[in-house]
């Protein structure tokens, strides 16, 4: 049991990492433009069939294969705020966009349905099935490369956030939408830029996330999004340190129940968790209380 | 098949308006109430069952989320509920036949029920984080559906069977869901002129100032949340009834969540028609995709594609932007003078324009104290 325990707890570390990648880029896209992406489960199932596509019929490695997915959600997480997000305006825009963004997921879920039915697919790769013994556990490569691609790109993306000019135009939006648009900032540009890095990230983490779990399925998207929404409620709304620890936190809890109780019984323990949480904290762990008042 | 606000406005102005109104409600009611009897086709029947549970659930949702502004997408979870708990009793007490309609009730107090810890847990936080918390939730309740023992899983529950004769054997579920539907409407109706109707109205439009004015926020949302719930939870039940099982994936359904919701804003998010419209439009068109099309999946596409368009052109929806638009349209006809219609057109005109403006529901942001909402 306790062999099994720490197996559970290294894993729960490895898959928060990519957990963690998944929820900056929804932790991000809020706290620009102030809405939540419900699309983003889909788009990273999305990403995943891409990511098969690629290396089953063009016989493309998956992690060379992102140079073409990464650009590829990049690109169409810029269509879907071009077309969906941006004409948006009044009163209600918060929820219209969620609304949207949901829309976009059962569209993009049909679709998915229509060509790839509701088999379980799986990434295949060398280091998918092979296993490197670390301090005496036995981890699929795959769990290490994709934990190590998941740091990369997180770092890359605080590098941007915080030492570029880019990333300072995206920090201020993100603390005052207006005053931003006084000292010279195109907000709109901004935003739909961060709409397109929250949804590209998706693309390595689709990869990633297809090679290692129990194999997915367009249905799978629903199972993601609840999970992402709770860890970034759960780390605070716009708070990316915060998403960052939720996911290692949350993954990691749910691998340690499902070793002590049950499989079926560790997502319940891990909403649990949330509501647990918002008892006594309503804005999150990292979150700011008087944030964005409307 | 009109909805019961929205009368035949082109009658001349001599007749007061409100005995037209009522006239329009009359005919609606009669119409709804003929319709087994026109028609006896059991799919359509069963088209009319389903269209009349929506339009009640679609009102009821609107009641909480249109009224108060926090968009719940969890309200399968009461629907579910329902659906289970009054199944579960007519398991234990063997119950048989049209017995078990009296159960119906029940069905709205278990949803009741769960809606009391869940509000009170959700309504805490602010309007987006609600809409995630209830997404959240009901993935909850979808997956305790699966796993606890006594709803039997994957299996889930089934009636017993009815022995009503084929050629009513809708009717009975029919008049049920047109009392839920009427009395739902009715309750809507009863609530957007009453107090608490105004102090939800201000919560949706300023909820720091509604605090600062003395509505008592929590209790307000918390009440129209647990009604709302309840009301769903008699839908659920019934729906039930209807299908004759209830398996985890078909009573906690997120694609209901959202129908719902298009339902409301397709015809006026807030308004008192709007989802009564939305109801009357969408339920039958999507029993039309589901049984027209083979793939499964286009209604989904369909319902996403609509949404989208909804949200984009339609922001409104129907029974506001029609107002609008008629209010424009009758001061454009005003400042071209009379002379320019022949009197006849002109008092007509009139009538029709009159129609929606007296009728229709008002917009949140008329009947407010707070004057100070961006817009």
């Amino acid at each position: 049991m306790g062999r099994q325990l720490s197996e559970a707890i290294i894993d729960g570390i490895l898959a928060g990492g990519v957990y963690a990648l998944m929820a900056v880029g929804l932790t991000l896209i809020f706290g620009v433009l102030d809405i939540i992406n419900i699309a983003q489960g889909i788009l990273v199932v999305l990403a995943a069939y891409l990511s098969y596509v690629l290396s089953v019929h063009l016989h493309i490695d998956l992690f060379l294969g992102l140079f073409i997915t990464v650009p590829a959600m990049f690109v169409i997480g810029v269509a879907i705020h071009w077309a969906f997000i941006r004409p948006l305006r009044g009163r209600e825009r918060t929820s219209m966009s969620l609304l949207a963004s949901y829309a976009v997921a059962l569209i993009i879920e049909g679709v998915l349905y229509t060509i790839f039915g509701s088999t379980y697919t799986n990434l295949r790769a060398w280091y998918v099935t092979g296993a490197v013994k670390v301090f005496g556990f036995y981890l699929s490569y795959i769990y290490l490369l994709g934990f190590a691609l998941a740091v990369v790109l997180v770092l890359a993306l605080y590098f941007t956030l915080y030492r570029t000019q880019f990333g300072r135009s995206i920090r201020a939006t993100m603390q005052d939408r207006t005053a931003a648009r006084l000292i010279g900032i195109d907000v709109n540009r901004v935003a739909g830029l961060t709409f397109g890095i929250g949804v590209a990230v998706t693309a390595a983490g689709g990869m990633v996330f297809g090679a290692t779990g129990g194999g997915f399925n367009p249905n799978t998207g629903y199972d993601l999004i609840s999970r992402l929404l709770a860890i970034i409620i759960l780390g605070g709304l716009g708070s990316i340190a915060g998403a960052l620890v939720a996911a290692v936190f949350m993954i990691t809890l749910e691998g340690v129940v499902d070793v002590l109780w049950s499989p079926s019984w560790s997502v319940v323990v891990f909403y649990g968790a949330l509501v647990l949480v918002l008892v006594v904290r309503p804005q999150g762990l990292f979150g700011r209380t008087a944030a964005r008042a409307q | 098949m009109s909805s019961p606000t929205a009368g035949p406005p082109a009658a001349g102005s001599q007749i007061p308006m409100r005995t037209l109104r009522l006239a329009g409600i009359g005919v609606a009611l009669a119409v709804l109430i003929a319709y087994p009897f026109v028609i006896t086709d059991a799919l359509y029947a069963e088209f009319g069952v389903l269209t009349l549970l929506f339009v009640a659930w679609a009102v009821a949702w609107n009641m909480f989320s249109g009224y108060s502004g926090y968009i719940s997408l969890g309200h399968a979870v009461f629907f579910g509920t329902g659906a289970y708990a009054v199944g579960l009793l007519t398991e234990h007490l063997h119950l048989t036949g049209g017995q078990i309609f009296w159960l119906l009730p029940l069905g709205g107090v278990a949803g009741a029920a769960v809606a009391v810890p869940f509000g009170l847990i959700a309504l805490r936080v602010r309007r987006h984080t609600f809409v995630v918390i209830t997404i959240a939730v009901f993935f909850i309740f979808q997956l305790m559906a699966y796993n606890f023992s006594f709803t039997g899983g994957n299996s889930g529950l089934s009636t017993p069977a009815f022995f009503w004769s084929p050629a009513t054997y809708n009717n009975p579920f029919y008049y049920a869901a047109l009392i839920l539907a009427v009395g739902t409407v009715v309750l809507s109706w009863l609530v957007r002129g009453s107090r608490f109707g105004l102090q939800l109205l201000a919560i949706r439009d300023d909820e720091d100032r509604a605090r600062g004015l003395g509505v008592r926020a929590m209790r307000v949302k918390l009440s129209a949340f647990v009604i709302s719930a309840a009301i769903t939870g008699v839908v659920g039940a019934l729906w039930w009834f209807l299908i004759g099982q209830a398996l985890p994936n078909t009573v906690f359904n997120p694609a209901f969540d959202l129908s719902i919701a298009l339902m409301a804003f397709l015809g006026g998010f807030g308004t008192l028609a709007g989802p009564i419209l939305g109801g009357l439009i969408l339920e039958p068109l999507q029993q039309y995709v589901t049984i027209t099309f083979t793939n499964g999946y286009l209604g989904e596409i369909l319902l996403g594609v609509l949404f989208l368009l909804v949200i984009l052109f339609l922001p409104r929806g129907i029974i506001p932007t029609a107002r609008e638009r008629l209010t424009a349209w009758r001061a454009w006809r005003e400042r071209r003078g009379p002379q320019a219609a022949p009197i006849g057109a002109a008092g007509a005109d009139r009538g029709a324009a009159a129609g929606p403006v007296v009728t229709g529901p008002e917009t949140g942001t008329r009947s407010t104290p707070s004057a100070g909402s961006p817009r």
